[in-house]
């Protein structure tokens, strides 16, 4: 019992671990879609921000340079898109799909021109990573029952980045439905032309919506390279930003349910790995490939309305044309 | 804001795309640069690896066929205002048609006929997989571009599932299916020029480049050239204007995604039944993804669709020879120069228009004040 018990808990504690990138990766992808920008590039910009914090991070020693680092690579991605179809009003499918691809090509360019490994970094040292942290009070809870091995498997004994992550999700929220910015964001995003005759420039709320956009993928990144594991892989990112995106469209665009969304998907990451080679009892071995396009299969049985109904900002994907 | 003056018709088809992908290269020569190469000789490399080397001409036909499949496959939904992301999965999927066709049939028709119904089955199955996306798109309302992005993922896994297990070659390893009966695969383009006669050094390039042919002039027929086709178009440019004209829009969404499926599936016909023989994982190799940026590249039209092909033959094989010549260049290279070209040929495709324009007007009110 106590040992399905733990089962279950260090589960748990993979999720989070799972979920941490999708979690920010989503709520860049609320904040770009609910301004109305369409944001496939989020795998792009998670994936040029772990190539960069890695990087750096292997460079000057500093978790903490790489993070900048891999925050200012990903709002530099952010603003090109912003460029293309704020400035330029290009397509933003379009526009993200270039991004995707500039990012798998040039980190892998610059990874071998500097560290001639075929485009992997040196494997980091705890120094230059973002450690786990033990919480306070792990020690003097740790002998009540149940609560102290919650508290000692799952709550505590994270990166500084996975609680970062958590907190991003009431953040988002409030920004969006508590502060000015956030109402404007969201009118931008829904009828641009109000906002536009109310005198606000449409286009710099946009730029900033992608600006923050790009700060929640450059953690994401750096979370994957620099704390998650300890150096950067070609295409390292593996398809994670588009599970964001579906979370984002699981979550109807909401932070709180896109977290959930988030950690329903970690919670399938974790399991599949989980359950690898292990016969259940009368359903026998499931095949992870099932697991793994679960998330996929789910989402597109909700786009096409037959678990609830999805409500995109209406005018996403529309450039802004005065 | 000033009006800008329309273009003339070539300076847009021809002018605006070549600064377009001038552009492109010039910022992939700056990357070059600052790696430390130099980006006159890796371009000089990138030729001679594409043309001059023995049967590396070949080879970039070889590409060039790919491409033109999965070019088709986004320009035909293109023209629909439909954005189909999916060719890669639909491309994998249209492998199974080949294996499902070669497995019934091959042992009891003659050869001939075989090949002609897994090239049929490939766009089949390529179409099946683009019929969900098109008709969620079409009676649901789910965008067809997170759909069918969701759609590459399920073929992935599906094809991961299918090659490990049933599809498996027996006593092997690696997941990969049985080779095809000989009878079926395509012949090489050597082996038919060492038929009439004359040698030429090997490589993959097979008869499925008359095929690619071939869909370049269907495509041509059928956008330009028939009522479907017109409908096509008539959507894409204005779906209420085609309600009012009496269109069926849901219908034609799915008919545009069936045929852009069916393009791209015909990817398996070049790579499984010309090249590998057999279906491998991940086989498509991104080929699907680069059909964005040829059609983009491409203007939609066959003529353009054909060079960017040929465009993205030259960069992928060239590409390769980058990794022998260069210590720090890869043929990674050629993704930068992928995204560079969708963004600066797609999204950013008018960036330079004004400026375009008003050297236009300029030269005009010269030469009048001249003439």
């Amino acid at each position: 019992m106590a040992d399905f018990f733990l089962q279950i808990l260090w589960t748990l504690d993979a999720t989070l671990r799972v979920a941490t990138p999708l979690i920010l990766c989503a709520m860049a992808g609320i904040f770009s879609e609910r301004s109305g920008i369409v944001d496939i590039s989020l795998e792009g910009k998670l994936l040029s921000g772990a190539f960069v914090a890695a990087t750096i991070a292997s460079l000057t020693g500093s978790a903490w340079l790489g993070l900048s680092g891999a925050i200012i690579a990903s709002v530099l991605m952010s603003l090109l898109h912003g460029f293309a179809c704020i400035t330029h009003k290009g397509d933003q499918v379009v526009s993200g799909v270039a991004i995707n691809f500039l990012a798998s090509g040039i980190t892998v360019i610059l990874g071998i021109a500097i560290f001639k490994r075929g485009g992997q970094t040196p494997t980091l040292n705890l120094n230059e990573r973002f450690r786990p942290i033990e919480l306070w009070f792990t020690e003097s809870i740790n002998n009540i029952p149940i609560i102290g091995t919650i508290y000692r498997e799952l709550i505590s004994g994270h990166s500084l980045l996975v609680y970062l992550a958590l907190i991003c999700v009431p953040l988002a929220s409030f920004i969006l439905y508590r502060s000015r910015f956030g109402l404007r964001l969201r009118a931008v995003g829904e009828a641009p032309i109000a906002v536009d005759s109310a005198g606000v420039s449409v286009t710099w709320v946009r730029y900033r919506a992608l600006i923050i956009g790009g700060i929640f993928c450059g953690i994401a990144g750096a979370y994957l390279s620099i704390s998650h594991g300890a150096f950067f892989l070609r295409e390292m990112s593996a398809g994670k930003g588009y599970i964001a995106l579906a979370a984002v469209i699981f979550g109807n665009w909401r932070p709180v349910r896109a977290f959930v969304a988030c950690l329903l998907f970690g919670f399938l990451d974790a399991v599949t790995s989980r359950l690898q080679g292990v016969d259940l009892p009368i359903i026998g071995e499931i095949p992870s490939a099932l697991m793994i396009a679960l998330p996929y299969i789910l989402t597109i049985l909700l786009l096409s309305g037959f678990i609830g109904r999805p409500t995109p900002p209406s005018a996403i994907g529309v450039p802004y044309k005065k | 804001m000033s009006v800008i003056k329309p273009l003339p018709r070539w300076a847009d088809l021809i002018l605006l795309p070549f600064i377009n992908l001038c552009t492109a290269f010039f910022v992939c020569g700056i990357v070059v640069y600052i790696i430390g190469e130099n980006p006159w000789d890796a371009l000089l490399v990138m030729l001679k690896g594409a043309f001059i080397y023995p049967g590396s001409l070949g080879y970039t036909l070889y590409y060039t066929t790919n491409f033109i499949f999965t070019g088709l496959a986004v320009a035909t939904a293109f023209h629909a205002k439909l954005f189909n992301i999916g060719g890669e999965g639909q491309a994998y999927i249209g492998s199974l048609g080949v294996l499902l066709a070669a497995a019934l049939f091959a042992q009891y028709l003659p050869s001939l006929l075989v090949i002609i119904l897994c090239i049929c089955c490939s766009a089949l199955f390529g179409a099946a997989w683009a019929i969900i996306p098109g008709y969620l798109q079409a009676k649901r309302g789910s965008h067809i571009v997170i759909t069918t992005i969701m759609f590459n993922f399920l073929a992935s896994s599906l094809m991961v599932w299918l090659l490990s297990g049933i599809l498996m070659e027996k006593g092997q390893q690696s997941p990969q299916s049985n080779l095809l009966p000989e009878s079926i695969r395509l012949p090489k383009v050597q082996d038919a020029f060492e038929f009439l006669g004359v040698n030429i050094s090997s490589s993959p390039m097979n008869l499925s480049f008359i095929v690619a042919l071939i869909a370049l002039l269907l495509f041509w027929i059928l956008i330009w050239k028939t009522r479907l086709g017109y409908e096509i178009r008539a959507v894409g440019k204005n779906q209420d204007a085609a309600t009012y004209a009496g269109i069926n829009v849901s219908r034609i969404i799915i008919i545009t995604m069936t045929i852009s499926g069916a393009f791209a599936g015909l990817l398996a016909v070049n790579e499984v039944m010309g090249v590998q023989n057999r279906v491998i994982l991940n086989y498509t190799a991104g080929y699907g993804f680069t059909g964005i940026a040829v059609a983009l590249m491409g203007r939609n039209h066959p003529i353009g669709i054909f060079f960017a092909s040929l465009l993205f033959g030259v960069l992928f094989q060239g590409g390769t020879e980058l990794d022998f010549e260069f210590q720090s260049i890869t043929r990674d290279m050629v993704l930068l120069i992928q995204g560079l070209i969708i963004l600066f040929s797609g999204a950013l495709a008018y960036m330079y228009n004004p400026t375009v324009s008003k050297i236009f007007s300029k030269i005009e009110k010269r030469s009048k004040k001249n003439g």
